[in-house]
């Protein structure tokens, strides 16, 4: 359908069950799931069952199969991004054993069996030192583009806590990919617990726009100039909103924050993308061609089909698009944002 | 940088199913307003101010409005809140610099002072006050009540009877239903009380159960409910923790503001009370259109889970929530303010504010960066607030 090859930036390939990382863990932590009746992280960002966690005919956790037959047939790269939440295991040396097993998976299962995926280095994030650790172990691997991380976390993303994180993932050259999800233990709204999924689901997009605060405002992208941050299914019709608003504050109180040298409008346009799965978009076309231009989106958007999980359909979004803005948005973007 | 989006073509393919525009999106180039020259708007409409801070003088006088008990009991232990998120403010209480009454009380604690720096100097008609006091905040949630009613008291005496302009909110200690419901049953039929006041970050998200004694109550009296930006419920200001910076926690508030909205409609409080109002204060109002395109699409698709939800949430907004001005987020062009009102669709629902005596105050002259047309202004400045309130 399309005469330029994409980049899918969204694929999520996940852990069946704990035993399939059985064969990739050291005794001691295999003995002590099978003793403990552990069964994994306990974080519930995609229950099976639920409509958006897989659409009509996919698995929830779809093989390297399915992939292949589903999404890869007019993709020249696929990026994986491996939900599995480690940060949720509050036992820090486990969970560090569970994100090297979950990326010796990946590559077993995934990279070597087919070329044209790359993957997500899973990380204890919740343990930076472990974490950099991690990412140095795999971090020289070709197939490994980008450290993924949960939206959801203890602390906001600006923070310095972060550094080795960052500092590692610079010295490999990788990306940082923020995804929908995670269970840090406290709740995911400024006012507590939600009842209900769907307000789980909805107010994500509100936990990505303070992460990007923190980002800007704690200085992360003056400590580290070359950090790239993909936000990876937040949406993104939010930006110009918060762009405008987090100017607003930082033209008021930016004495607050001397390391802020720039409008943070500026950071976030130098150093996010965001996949375009899901859209979240207006009903009326034009309101989306004027969010679009409101934040030059064509330079800040990577394709994405976000398989299996299920979304309005992104055609809403291609079809408002030229020629040149499409094969940005389809691939180049991803290719140099990757260095793919 | 931008690129060029062709809106007369995706007209012309038909692709424009619904139009939300309201007007707002027709051709105008703003000539008279210059990229970085501030645009000042005629005063030629009433102006009624939806957001007046003001504060006790001193401690004393809180107390002289309590009973003794309380009085003694607020003397030993003081007030008690969810504390251990605080940030530095800006600016001292976060006043005005120039708002200070001469004896050194609060910014907003002087009547003589708030009426000539505000209500003669921009010749307010109608101005609504929303004591920051803490009352709703207390751990102790009986003399959280004592505390609001005190507060309601205070506000009647010395601020509604002494200056016919004014109006005030009913203070009530939020994380109890019933004893909300019993202070707005105590103010809710008295013309000066026009709403009840909550503020942003309460301890569970509001459309929980626990708080909908208080918008029976709301409801018995045809009283909105407002929720005011800030405070501290004991949960991060984040959905992923505590940020380092006051910037983080003043330009985080609209999160805090959607996670309110999205918990009122999906939790089904405007099925249970369908005439219900909500007024949000100084939430700015961009995130609004985003926030509902995201919710009518997680509801298209996941609304099996909340049946009580039986239309889209955009259309659940527009009829429930009025919205205050200020602070107005400022697009990077003139007219992609336009087309934000267009996105927006609430006319009828903004209500301006300056939220004096505070310092990011809004003039009535300055507030909107685009001129509007004569009849929006006198919607936005007075008319909208004068019908919600019934002024």
């Amino acid at each position: 359908m399309s005469e330029h090859t994409r980049i899918d930036c969204d694929i999520h390939n996940e852990v069946p069950d704990l035993e399939a990382l059985y064969p990739y863990l050291p005794d001691h932590w295999l003995a002590y799931c099978r003793e403990s009746a552990f069964n994994g992280p306990d974080a519930a960002d995609y229950p099976e069952s639920v409509p958006t966690t897989a659409r009509d005919g996919s698995s929830p956790k779809p093989d390297l199969a399915e992939v292949q037959a589903r999404v890869l047939d007019d993709v020249e790269i696929g990026i994986l991004n491996c939900a599995y939440r480690v940060q949720s295991v509050r036992n820090e040396d486990l969970a560090a054993s569970l994100a090297t097993a979950v990326n010796q998976w990946q590559v077993e299962h995934w990279l070597e069996k087919e070329t044209r995926l790359r993957a997500s280095i899973v990380v204890p994030s919740h343990s930076p030192p472990l974490a950099a650790r991690e990412i140095d172990r795999w971090g020289d691997h070709p197939g490994f583009v980008q450290v993924i991380l949960p939206v959801r976390a203890e602390a906001p993303y600006g923070n310095r806590r972060y550094d080795p994180i960052y500092e590692a993932a610079i010295r490999h050259d990788l990306a940082l990919g923020i995804n929908y999800g995670g269970a840090p233990g406290h709740p995911p709204t400024p006012t507590g617990w939600p009842s209900y999924f769907i307000e789980d689901y909805a107010g994500m997009a509100q936990i990505f726009q303070s992460q990007v605060i923190s980002l800007v405002c704690e200085g992360a992208f003056e400590r580290f100039p070359s950090l790239r941050v993909a936000l990876i299914e937040g949406g993104f019709t939010w930006l110009p909103s918060l762009m405008w608003r987090i100017d607003k504050e930082w033209k008021g109180l930016r004495h607050n924050t001397p390391y802020v040298r720039r409008r943070p409008s500026e950071y976030m346009r130098t150093h996010l993308r965001f996949t375009i799965q899901p859209l979240d978009a207006p009903p009326n076309p034009l309101h989306l061609a004027q969010i679009l231009e409101q934040c030059g989106a064509e330079d800040l958007l990577l394709y994405a089909s976000d398989y299996p999980h299920s979304h309005d359909s992104q055609d809403f979004l291609l079809d408002l698009l030229t020629a040149d803005q499409r094969e940005k948005i389809d691939s180049a973007n991803a290719r140099t944002f990757y260095r793919l | 940088m931008t690129a060029q989006f062709d809106s007369t073509a995706i007209a012309e393919r038909g692709a424009v199913t619904k139009d939300r525009t309201n007007g707002h999106d027709a051709a105008d180039p703003d000539a008279s307003v210059q990229q970085g020259a501030r645009y000042r708007a005629p005063l030629d409409t009433a102006i009624i101010d939806t957001d007046i801070h003001i504060y006790f003088p001193t401690q004393d006088v809180l107390r002289s409005y309590l009973e003794p008990h309380w009085q003694e009991y607020h003397q030993t232990f003081g007030q008690r809140g969810y504390d251990g998120s605080h940030f530095p403010r800006a600016m001292p209480n976060a006043a005005r610099h120039d708002a200070w009454p001469d004896d050194g009380t609060p910014p907003g604690s002087n009547l003589p002072l708030l009426q000539k720096q505000l209500l003669d100097e921009w010749n307010i008609e109608i101005g609504v006050l929303n004591p920051l006091v803490g009352a709703g905040e207390q751990r102790n949630l009986a003399f959280g009540a004592a505390f609001a009613r005190a507060t309601n008291e205070w506000q009647l005496a010395e601020w509604l009877e002494p200056d016919p302009r004014l109006r005030a909110s009913i203070i009530v200690p939020w994380e109890d239903g019933e004893l909300s419901a019993a202070e707005i049953d105590r103010w809710g039929s008295h013309p000066g009380f026009v709403h009840a006041l909550l503020i942003a970050r309460t301890k569970e998200p509001l459309g929980r159960r626990k708080y909908w004694p208080m918008y029976e109550a709301a409801c018995r009296h045809d009283v909105p409910i407002a929720i005011h930006f800030g405070g501290a419920g004991g949960a991060p200001i984040t959905g992923s923790g505590f940020p380092n910076h006051y910037i983080e926690d003043h330009g985080g508030m609209p999160q805090t503001f959607q996670a309110q909205v999205i918990s009122l409609i999906f939790e089904g409080v405007f099925h249970q009370f369908p005439t219900l109002k909500f007024v949000l204060i100084e939430g700015g109002f961009a995130w609004i259109p985003p926030m509902l395109w995201r919710m009518d699409s997680a509801w298209r698709k996941l609304g099996s889970e909340v049946p009580h939800v039986t239309e889209p949430p955009s259309e659940l907004f527009r009829r429930h929530f009025w919205v205050s001005t200020q602070p107005m987020e400022e697009p990077f062009q003139p007219e992609q303010f336009r087309q934000l009102l267009g996105h927006l669709d609430l006319d009828d629902n903004l209500l301006f504010a300056t939220d004096y005596p505070h310092w990011d105050f809004d003039s009535p002259d300055r507030a909107f960066p685009i001129p509007l047309d004569k009849e929006r202004r006198r919607k936005f400045m007075a008319e909208n607030a004068r019908a919600l309130y019934n002024l």
